[in-house]
């Protein structure tokens, strides 16, 4: 990777994802490529859910942020499905801290996933249940947690 | 892709983006009104969905050569539009909207999943991402239409009576629109004919299998519809209830047409 290329990469670490404000969108891999082409700097990103309502913001944020870094921006919404797995172990670990469990990587297989068990990120139980598949935001559904009685969230598998 | 091939993959595209973005405002219509809060959000969200794969089907259709989503969502009229007067019918009362979701999100997943074959590749793109936002209504609608019809007299009740008058609609889904037997020919799409017959196989045995009678009997290895389908929407022949949709669509459109940085 070359000096502008890492430029540019530190540029795109800066942009978070507002509905996980502790998250960049490299973290949480939105972004699929970049190229660099003279004074242009072309990002390719994934968009977690169709209907999200943050795509705008994301895709203006991460237009600013390459102009920033000194490139002309062109930022391309790709139409690939995104996936949890494409979630770094970084975005996991910062989402337990703020009492958002993740998805776990499924390698496709997500099916069984989306039922599973997830460890509460309060206090660690596995004794939890899916109390709504559908939760505050389009990415997020509500669990509960036996153990320490209270409910949590869980970023969706994808 | 011909000339001709372009204009019939227009046309498909508008009657999915049609139907995502007026099935998607009428479940909206259950936001802060779901009969438990845990409903309210399935509906919510729902909807939300439905309406970012509207967006995706009008982005591509508007690569093809047609008006911006903007344009095409806040200023055509009702006839031009084409969505199945299935998905412009009222919300009804929960059981009806329940039901609704059921039949028409299994209809979905027939057709992402023949569409994730597509000769075009954006179509097929699109529709896989769809698809993996579309299990979750399936395990959602699934589990309530089989908790309402297995559930007291009164709820059984009252998804027998939702079945019975949403079927004739559903199957105006799978009206034929000008050019299906071009994309047909060329891999792009699937025959409406042929996912009828496999929304009839996936929906007619659990339907039945909850305990609910269905308006079709089983012939040998099909389902023959024992219910006149419901038409017209394919042809931008509407009822009145999609006027009201669009009256409340484009009010704030009309009165200030730059309102649009929100």
């Amino acid at each position: 990777m070359d000096e502008r290329e890492q430029i540019l990469w530190t540029a795109l670490e800066e942009v978070k994802d507002p509905e996980i404000p502790t998250v960049s969108v490299v973290e949480m891999g939105i972004i699929e490529s970049v190229l660099i082409d003279g004074p242009r700097a072309s990002v390719t990103m994934i968009p977690t859910f169709s209907g999200c309502p943050a795509l705008h913001v994301i895709r203006d944020d991460i237009a600013e942020a390459v102009r920033g870094a000194g490139f002309e921006a062109e930022v391309i919404v790709s139409r690939k499905a995104w996936s949890t797995d494409r979630l770094s172990e970084s975005a996991r670990e910062k989402m337990r801290a703020i009492g958002l469990a993740s998805a776990r990587p499924h390698g496709g297989n997500v099916e069984w996933e989306m039922l599973a068990p997830v460890p509460c990120p309060y206090c660690g139980s596995e004794n939890t249940a899916v109390e709504n598949s559908f939760g505050p935001t389009l990415c997020r559904a509500i669990m509960y947690c036996n153990g320490c009685r209270q409910s949590f969230e869980k970023f969706k598998p994808l | 892709m011909t000339d001709q091939q372009t204009t019939a993959l227009s046309t498909m595209l508008l009657c999915l983006a049609d139907d995502e973005y007026i099935i998607g405002h009428r479940m909206s219509e259950w936001t802060g009104q779901g009969p438990i809060i845990e409903e309210d959000i399935a509906f919510s969200s729902m909807a939300q969905d439905e309406l970012g794969h509207a967006l995706g089907f009008y982005t591509l259709l508007h690569e093809l050569g047609a008006d911006d989503p903007d344009t095409l969502v806040f200023t055509r009229d009702a006839s031009a539009y084409r969505n199945s007067i299935f998905t412009e019918q009222p919300r009804g009362d929960y059981a009806w909207s329940m039901m609704r979701q059921f039949l028409y999100d299994g209809a979905e997943t027939e057709r992402l999943g023949a569409l994730a074959t597509s000769a075009f590749e954006p179509l097929r793109d699109l529709a896989v991402r769809m698809l993996q936002e579309e299990r979750y209504h399936w395990m959602h609608n699934a589990t309530f239409v089989r908790r309402l019809a297995l559930g007291t007299e009164e709820s059984r009740l009252r998804m027998q009576s939702a079945l019975t008058e949403a079927f004739p609609f559903a199957l105006g889904l799978f009206e034929p629109y000008d050019g299906e037997e071009l994309l047909v020919a060329a891999g792009i799409a699937p025959a409406e004919d042929h996912l009828r017959r496999r929304w009839l196989d996936r929906m007619c045995p659990l339907l039945e299998e909850y305990g609910l009678k269905v308006p079709a009997h089983r012939d040998g290895d099909n389902w023959r519809v024992d219910a006149a389908p419901v038409l017209g929407g394919r042809q931008g022949r509407h009822t009145e209830h999609l006027l009201g949709i669009l009256d409340a669509m484009h009010v704030l459109r009309s009165a200030d047409p730059d309102a649009v940085n929100w």
